[in-house]
């Protein structure tokens, strides 16, 4: 095994192209790590991406932001812009792991990892966020629900790397939230996470809504159909209920020690409509 | 497996070493360099146990490789007493019992004081969330934060 740092993007997708066997992005290292010490995986090549400037960074971009996918939690939740812009992709950054973990974990890399639970992910797809991803063939944003295809599994080809996640610009009257259940307050993986985002006009009905669900499905997925239930409506009570009704359908969990098919359904039901009420709050609308 | 010649900061000292690449920054510690202090409890990051300060975030050492190390500035539990003088955090784990078998003792002590450094006036709550990735077997977490909440009024006073 070898560990190269580069300190350009350029290098690193050189570095993970041209090697043969097994090349790995390491960001924080709170998965790729602990899956190394457990013989889960055994890169041949571990391509540190921390001291890249570009990917340390996060920056003001087009009306939104730019967050270098080497900027751990700490650091996102550290910056005031970013927590007034998009509170909700924030708290569901900083809902991962222990004070500890904070200081390393990055978005690209809860993205990456692929795990259907991962916290940050359905705030991120519900944020509307996309991915900057750089490769051997040049480079190409996508949303980053096309990241994931199955418990860890992605789309990256290759020699590719996630450079940066880009937040879109925020309209005026526009909220979002990311809530967990999980059976502790801190340090455990969600057995059900819901991210909302919307938007209102100036009398408070809802023009633009994504709903996002996680630990629900073999990755985190969009729910279209629970974001169509609030748009049009002042997201009062009634609009709510048809919410967590289309959340629920939308879940095809499986049972597992964390909980049962059943229990992540109806959770994910209530979640989104408590997320979506922050979120509305945060709108500056009132239920 | 390749060996890694790393130069870095511990403690305020400038130390070199070599290493493997797999190898973690917790085991070049207590392996290499003799720095017992920290502690493996589970080598997953889940307690805390191996915390040392990098850059001047906590971190849990056993899920850094000793390779990232490189330029980085390094504190470890052995750089808290000044000489033989112990920091108040250490004294008032002493005078309040917030430690049995001691295992945890120096993840919490770093985990502690990097959270008195960010914030010197912490609430219960706040300091029972800050310290959540360390896990104590013996002491029911409750004289734990009792000393940590002394230390940083005795810090306060200066
Ligand atoms: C004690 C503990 C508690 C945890 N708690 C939570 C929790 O509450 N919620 C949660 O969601 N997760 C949790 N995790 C998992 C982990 O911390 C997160 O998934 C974290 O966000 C991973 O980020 P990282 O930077 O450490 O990734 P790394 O470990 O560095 O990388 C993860 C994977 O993504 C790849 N990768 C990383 N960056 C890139 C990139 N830029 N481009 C392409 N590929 C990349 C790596 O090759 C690797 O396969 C926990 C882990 C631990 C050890
Ligand atoms: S030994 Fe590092 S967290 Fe337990
Ligand atoms: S004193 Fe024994 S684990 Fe904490």
């Amino acid at each position: 095994m070898r560990y190269e740092a580069p300190t350009t993007i350029n290098a690193a997708v050189k570095l993970l192209a041209g090697k043969a066997g097994q090349a790995r992005v390491l960001a924080g290292g709170t998965d790729l790590l602990v899956q190394m010490r457990t013989d889960r995986v055994a890169p041949d090549l571990i391509v540190d991406v921390k001291r890249i400037p570009a990917m340390r960074a996060i920056a003001a971009k087009s009306g939104g932001f730019r967050i270098g996918a080497a900027v751990s939690g700490a650091e996102l939740g550290a910056n005031k812009a970013l927590r007034k812009a998009w509170p909700g992709v924030v708290e569901a950054a900083n809902l991962i792991g222990s004070t500890q973990i904070q200081s390393r974990a990055t978005l690209a890399g809860n993205l990456c990892n692929a795990s259907p639970a991962a916290d940050s992910v359905p705030a991120l797809v519900a944020a509307g966020a996309s991915a900057a991803v750089a490769g051997p063939r040049g480079k190409r944003t996508v949303p980053v629900e096309s990241i994931a295809v199955g418990p860890g599994k992605t789309s990256l080809k290759k020699g590719e790397i996630v450079e940066a996640i880009i937040l879109p610009k925020r309209a005026p009257r526009s909220g979002d939230a990311y809530l967990r259940f999980i059976p502790r307050t801190e340090m455990d993986i969600a057995v059900v996470g819901a991210g909302v985002n919307l938007t209102l006009d100036s009398k408070g009905v809802c023009t633009a809504a994504r709903v996002a669900l996680g630990a629900v499905a073999e990755r985190v997925i969009l729910v279209p159909e629970a974001a169509a239930a609030l748009v049009g409506t002042k997201v009062d009570a009634a609009a709510l209920k048809r919410l967590a009704a289309a959340a629920s359908a939308a879940c095809r969990p499986i049972d597992d020690k964390r909980g049962t098919k059943e229990f992540r359904i109806k959770v994910a039901g209530v979640l989104a409509r408590r997320a979506a009420e922050t979120a509305l709050k945060r709108a500056g609308g009132s239920k | 497996m390749s060996t890694v010649r790393v130069s870095t900061t511990i403690n305020g000292d400038a130390v070199a070493y070599l290493c493997e690449v797999d190898e973690t920054l917790l085991d070049v510690l207590r392996d290499r360099l003799g720095l017992t202090g920290s502690k493996e409890g589970c080598s997953t990051g889940d307690c805390g146990a191996c915390s040392v300060m990098l850059d001047g975030r906590v971190v849990c050492s056993c899920l850094v490789l000793g390779a990232e190390a490189e330029g980085r500035d390094i504190r470890t539990v052995e750089g808290l007493a000044a000489g033989d003088k112990l920091h108040p955090l250490q004294e008032k784990f002493l005078e309040f019992a917030a430690l049995q078998c001691g295992v945890c003792t120096p993840g919490f002590l770093v985990a502690a004081k990097a959270l008195l450094d960010r914030n010197p006036d912490p609430s219960e709550t706040e300091i029972r969330f800050a310290l959540a990735g360390n896990l104590c077997r013996c002491t029911g977490y409750d004289k734990i934060v009792r000393a940590v909440q002394s230390a940083a009024a005795e810090l306060r006073k200066g």
